[in-house]
């Protein structure tokens, strides 16, 4: 493999704290501090110029419908979907078909990995058996299989008892838990955020206290077991305040949020698109500053986008009735960069954090940062490229987008693997 | 003013104006009705497809009669008879149906927003003949008219609207239409059924029967659906006529002018009392009269017909 020499980019590396112009070189796959004169001149160059160098991205929640869902997303085209939108590090829930509650599922998805995938990633395991919320799943023996976390993701565990012992017993394991925080009590036949535009449309709410509840008690539970429990997508100011209050106590908990939750509001459901019907939905303005706020002051510890795809004729029909989700790993770095930087103010580096360090540290994942040593993964974007995101023309298998059609700014140029690079000028290597 | 519109989706989008054209032209049409020869050529050789599916009765018939008496085709079927059944989505329904050369659709359907999604699919005309919880246009049309032949302006005019306002497309259309045309519209029932949301559509919210039909010229009750007794909405249907079912004391705080009105089907002895419903303030038998006349203008102006047309054919 041949050295690499990335020069003149603006290297944004948050765990040394580097935010400079400058050079980063890669030999056998790994960072290194500086490359000889000869090996410099053997090496792969790539102009940086005008560009930034990030570690590679990292999204610790994506859904890669394999086994069992292939239509929608593989392995293999959602690794490259992935690479496109400038992740090196994506972890996979485990509502699959059959879903990843067992060592041999684990094991299936781990050798589609190896055959089929241009990244690096992670699967989770269940909580419970069939993620039913009934019975616990082989903990020990998923952890053993390879996964990263334990979630039973959209079926979120009802049982506080069942819960409760889930935690006490992956902490055994230090396994966190990533919960998708909904009181499904209160949510039933809901498909949007309950409020005044769920009255105007006729559509059933899905009220932000259904999500608050389960936060409150994963916090509560957190507390007692000990164990470390990560909170996903959360879409609620509530829950941004019962999250930053736990978090001032010293509680084990980390959560996230995703950028169509920091991004967009219920009034973009005025239409009845479908493509903006996800779980749990979007919500009211002032949700979505709380959103914002937390990612500031570190509330919310990173970004991940529930890359979630479904076909046309899947999302193609009456809003009640279509699927939840939408993907979001090729356009999550420059809607990012949007909300955030220009129009939140945030500094470059700190969304980079977001999107790389922070997300590794959560799950202990060997990613994140450029110091020598570690992975050669990295990301090249240009962050003042404007595109049109053409979600048909994209690297997932499917399109169910927001963003389709839109001219986003800021676009991945080069994503690299372990030294590879599995992704340049449009096109996946 | 030329009618404009092709499909009649919602009573939101509607300006008061396009509201007054389709009160007039089912003016128009309510006079050839008490004719002996009640049949107008207007819509002779267009097909107009009823796709229902979600059960009605009277909506269902009140569009046939209105579409037989344009000359139209009517071809009417439900969910139980339709490929829907057998997993055909709506898109593929309904682009048979217009493939079948239909040339006006009208749907009703438990899932709200599914009107707007047909229309974009079709080059034909789509009439939303009630869409879940969202809105049943010409329930509102046909609920106003016959407000209008009583009281003649709305404007000022307090309208009480009484029930199950969370779950009722008919109180959302009648609430557009109202507030557009100016009269004060009070929203009562159980919090539950009636939450502080909806007065973001410019009406006063109310759980308390006697303030909220006081002096009222309208009273407009909603029907309580039996299969929410099982949700957590309410306690029982008995504690519900208890607390706001209108009974003949009640109606004794609405103003002497008052009348009664429900869009049917009633539930005797919930929401209303029996000799009520059948008393000489009730008007609930005219609405489904007015029912037909609607319809029928609605069905005339989005296949193309004009108002003055009509209106001076009339006269």
């Amino acid at each position: 493999m041949a050295d690499l020499w990335i020069s003149n980019a603006r290297v944004i590396d948050p765990a040394s704290r580097r935010n400079a112009v400058g050079d980063l070189f890669v030999r056998g796959g790994r960072m290194v501090a500086a490359l000889s004169r000869a090996q410099r001149r053997s090496a792969r160059r790539i102009d940086g110029r005008g560009l930034v160098a990030c570690p590679g991205l990292v999204d610790i929640h994506v859904h890669f419908r394999e086994p069992g869902q292939t239509h929608k997303e593989t392995i293999g085209t959602g690794s490259r979907a992935a690479a496109a939108g400038g992740f090196t590090t994506v972890v996979c829930m485990p509502n699959t078909v059959p879903p990843a509650d067992n060592a041999g599922t684990i094991q299936f998805i781990k050798d589609a990995v190896v055959r089929d995938a241009v990244v690096k990633i992670y699967p989770t395991g269940g909580i419970t058996v069939g993620l039913k919320g009934q019975v616990l799943a082989p903990i020990g023996s998923l952890k053993r299989a390879g996964i990263v976390a334990i979630t039973d993701d959209g079926d979120c565990v009802q049982s506080n008892e069942l819960m409760r012992r889930a935690l006490e017993y992956a902490k055994m394991f230090d396994l966190p838990l990533m919960d998708h925080c909904q009181d499904q009590s209160m949510t039933q036949g809901a498909v949007m955020n309950e409020g005044v535009v769920s009255t105007r449309l006729g559509l059933r709410g899905w009220p932000h206290a259904a999500e608050d509840l389960i936060v409150a008690r994963d916090v509560i539970l957190s507390e007692l077991t000990g164990a470390r429990v990560h909170l996903q997508h959360i879409s609620s100011r509530h829950s941004v305040g019962l999250i930053r209050r736990a978090k001032a106590r010293g509680v084990r908990i980390t959560a996230e949020a995703t950028p169509h939750h920091f991004t967009l509001t219920e009034e973009a459901l005025v239409g009845y698109d479908t493509n903006f019907k996800m779980n749990p939905p979007l919500r009211t303005e002032a949700d979505r500053r709380a959103i914002i706020a937390g990612l500031r002051d570190g509330t919310l510890d990173c970004i991940a986008t529930d890359h979630a795809p479904h076909t046309d004729h899947e999302k193609d029909c009456e809003f009640d009735y279509a699927p939840n989700g939408i993907i979001g790993l090729e356009t999550a770095l420059a809607v990012s960069l949007e909300t955030l930087v220009r129009r939140g103010k945030f500094k470059l580096p700190q969304v980079v954090d977001l999107l790389t360090r922070r997300p590794a540290a959560i799950l202990g994942l060997p990613a994140g940062t450029l110091v020598p040593g570690a992975a050669a993964d990295i990301c090249l974007f240009d962050p003042r490229k404007a595109w049109r995101y053409d979600a048909r023309n994209g690297f997932s298998k499917s399109a169910n987008s927001p963003w389709h059609g839109r001219t986003l700014t800021g676009r991945v140029v080069t994503t690299i693997v372990d030294g590879r690079v599995v992704f340049a000028n449009g096109k996946v290597a | 003013m030329p009618w404009h519109r092709q499909h009649l989706l919602t009573l939101e989008e509607l300006s008061v104006a396009e509201i007054g054209q389709i009160h007039a032209t089912a003016a128009a049409f309510k006079a050839i009705l008490q004719r002996n020869v009640k049949k107008v050529p207007a819509m002779r050789g267009k097909t107009i497809v009823n796709l229902f599916l979600e059960p009605s009765t009277r909506t269902r018939l009140a569009f046939e009669m209105a579409a037989k008496r344009l000359s139209a085709d009517v071809i009417s079927f439900d969910a139980a008879s339709s490929s829907t059944q057998k997993g055909e989505t709506l898109r593929d329904t309904a682009q048979n149906l217009q493939a079948l050369n239909a040339d006006m659709i009208v749907l009703r359907h438990g899932a709200s927003g599914s009107p707007l999604y047909l229309s974009r699919l079709l080059d034909i005309p789509v009439i939303n003949a009630g869409d879940g919880a969202h809105e049943h246009p010409t329930q509102g049309l046909l609920d106003t008219f016959t407000m209008v032949e009583h009281f003649g302006s709305l404007r000022g005019r307090k309208v009480a609207i009484l029930g199950d306002v969370l779950f009722s497309r008919v109180a959302r259309s009648n609430i557009h239409a109202l507030t557009k045309m100016g009269a004060a519209v009070t929203l009562v029932g159980p919090s539950t059924l009636v939450p502080a949301w909806f007065e973001d559509f410019g009406v006063t919210v109310s759980h308390d029967l006697k303030s909220a039909l006081a002096d009222a010229e309208v009273v407009m009750l909603l029907r309580i659906q039996h299969e929410r007794q099982s949700s957590s909405h309410f306690p029982s249907l008995g504690e519900y006529t208890g607390m706001f079912g209108l009974n003949k004391t009640r109606a004794s705080w609405l103003h002497p002018r008052a009348i009664i009105m429900h869009p049917g089907p009633i539930n005797r002895g919930v929401e209303i009392d029996s000799e009520l419903a059948d008393g000489e303030r009730s008007v609930i038998l005219e609405q489904v009269s007015n029912g037909i006349a609607i319809r029928m203008a609605v069905l005339y102006l989005c296949s193309g017909g004009q108002p003055e047309a009509v209106v001076s054919s009339t006269e």
